[in-house]
């Protein structure tokens, strides 16, 4: 292992899985990932999309983005419950499709909803807030695209990567926020709120992880040797200091 | 293979482009009615009755929308908030059949009307308007229904009555939607005494040839061409005249978004979007937003009711 600690490379303990098994994992994944645009573009050739396409191509892509996302955002939480340290290697993959998918929700927007009608696309995006919301989570993933790459993890420095990365959070709270705001006036709550519940599960899990690993910390320097740490919480702690 | 060049063509055996286009729109309206004819019959079994009716003013010459397209894009709340739940709910669970119109307030003499009265009450026509809704799409559809005006004259308004309120039934029985506290139920929609005399307001109890299907609010709604499609109040119970302006259920839900007019404008967008263009159901990915008319093209008949009004603060 080099110096540097990159959260994706540096993983040794592939925990009960050979590399040809996590292969196999990955490349199912990466089908599993493509099968949502697959049932959209054989909606479109087959005219399954309803009395107003364009609409139900946007919503379809909008909410693939942001499943893609959450489940992005569920890959460490998983890992801590699991104790299925492989799971990190799937991460970059579902945070990729993430932005794939958001990258052609915009792009419908722009060519199929607007025409390219960038005087039109851009008063609506300053005036209107659910799309100013939607409009920064894409832009914050642009950055996070770019540095993706083992070569740009090296460059930057695991820590300098990890803390770039942590604005998945604000890109999740953003996306789900766009929803939110889209729906909001219809009162109609639930689908949204959905969302909103597993984003704040999963950011609520990081935040209940850090804590608890403060706490052991704590217990330990304090020298409560009266308690036998469980193998769990003390690998709960080394693997926090690797990965977010 | 030998090319031979074609035989030439004599004038005479070309068609006139005048009748050629005539035949064309033949051709499309006879097969939209084919279609027209064919598809309600699938989604609402339960009421899949022709309702004759004679060619009525004021329709527009643009190609209907294909029926199946207007019955599976639906906003009937009491159903359920996607589009497609009332089209798979609203004909299982909406009984239409006893249907009574309560007609009462500022009125001489409050009566109950039943629906078969109603539907005699005067010829029915049909007439194609245009609907566009507050959500930025539009659809172009025959309605079948006689002018509200045949029925408000017959209710004899006092002096009082200003204003017209239209309730739509809320029987949890058979509307799910009502268990989502989506809008303060029972869902109202209100005009004003003029706006709803006017000739363009229908009292609407069938499209496309037939009688209205459930999702599309049977058994009797209003249609008001001018106006964003949710003021055309459905499945209507009740028709009160009233002195003051009624509270109705989206400006009551929101304010700040919906106003009591709702009058098509492209100058007023929604907070939200832009109603400067508009989508037309039914046509494919690649065709673009459509400009967005005043008063959704009946400027000429209906812009002197709102002479001198601001309508960027009346919206």
């Amino acid at each position: 292992m080099s110096a540097v600690q990159s959260p994706v490379a540096s993983f040794s303990g592939l925990a009960n899985l050979t590399p040809r098994r996590l292969g196999i994992v990955r490349a199912l994944v990466f089908g599993l990932a493509l099968v949502p645009l697959l049932v959209l573009a054989q909606r479109i050739l087959t005219g399954g999309l309803g009395a107003n396409p364009v609409e139900a191509i946007l919503r379809f892509l909008g909410t693939w983005t942001l499943v893609l996302l959450l489940v992005t955002l569920g890959v460490t939480p998983l890992r801590w419950l699991t104790g299925w340290n492989w799971l990190v290697r799937l991460r970059r993959m579902l945070g990729l499709y993430a932005a794939f998918y958001a990258t052609l929700h915009i792009t419908a927007f722009v060519w199929l909803d607007h025409w390219f009608d960038l005087a039109a696309i851009t008063a609506d995006v300053a005036k209107r807030p659910y799309l100013t919301l939607g409009f920064f989570a894409y832009l914050l993933m642009i950055p996070l695209v770019l540095t993706s790459t083992n070569a740009m993890v090296r460059r930057l420095g695991g820590r300098n990567w990890q803390r770039l990365h942590r604005l998945v959070y604000l890109i999740g709270i953003l996306g789900v926020a766009h929803y939110w705001f889209h729906k909001i006036a219809k009162n109609d709550f639930v689908p949204p709120a959905q969302y909103a519940a597993v984003l704040a599960l999963l950011l609520g899990a990081r935040v209940f992880h850090a804590w608890s690993a403060r706490r052991d910390l704590a217990r330990r320097s304090a020298g409560a040797q009266g308690r036998i740490d469980s193998p769990a919480n003390s690998s709960a702690i080394v693997s926090r200091r690797r990965t977010s | 293979m030998i090319w031979k060049s074609p035989a030439p063509i004599a004038p005479s055996e070309i068609t006139d482009e005048r009748n050629f286009r005539q035949r064309r729109r033949t051709l499309q309206a006879g097969a939209a009615a084919a279609v027209a004819a064919a598809l309600p019959a699938r989604g609402s079994a339960q009421l899949a009755t022709s309702l004759a009716a004679r060619p009525g003013n004021f329709s527009t010459m643009e190609r209907p929308t294909p029926a199946n397209l207007v019955t599976s894009y639906c906003n009937f709340y009491e159903f359920g908030t996607d589009k497609d739940d009332p089209p798979r709910r609203a004909p299982k669970l909406l009984r239409t059949r006893p249907w009574t119109v309560r007609v009462e307030g500022e009125v001489r003499a409050p009566r109950t009307f039943d629906i078969e009265d109603l539907l005699k009450l005067a010829p029915l026509e049909e007439r194609v308007y245009r609907l566009r809704c507050v959500e930025g799409w539009s659809a172009v559809v025959p309605w079948i229904g006689y002018p509200l005006a045949e029925l408000i004259r017959r209710a004899e308004p006092t002096g009082n009555a200003r204003f017209v309120e239209f309730t739509t039934l809320a029987d949890p029985k058979q509307m799910p939607g009502l268990g989502y506290p989506v809008l303060d139920w029972p869902y109202k929609e209100a005009l004003r005494l003029d706006e709803a005399k006017h000739p363009l307001a229908l009292l609407t109890f069938g499209m496309y040839g037939q009688v209205l299907p459930a999702q599309d609010g049977a058994p009797l709604r209003i249609v008001v061409p001018w106006k964003y499609g949710f003021k055309s109040a459905k499945s209507i119970v009740r028709i009160r005249f009233t002195e003051k302006q009624p509270a109705t259920a989206w400006q009551t839900a929101n304010p700040g978004e919906y106003g009591f007019y709702s009058n098509v404008n492209p100058e007023r967008d929604h907070p939200r979007w832009s109603q400067k263009t508009e989508r037309r159901l039914g046509e494919d990915i690649f065709s673009r937003r459509r400009p967005t008319l005043m008063f959704n093209g009946y400027a000429e008949q209906v812009a002197s009711l709102y002479t001198g009004m601001d309508l960027m603060k009346l919206y």
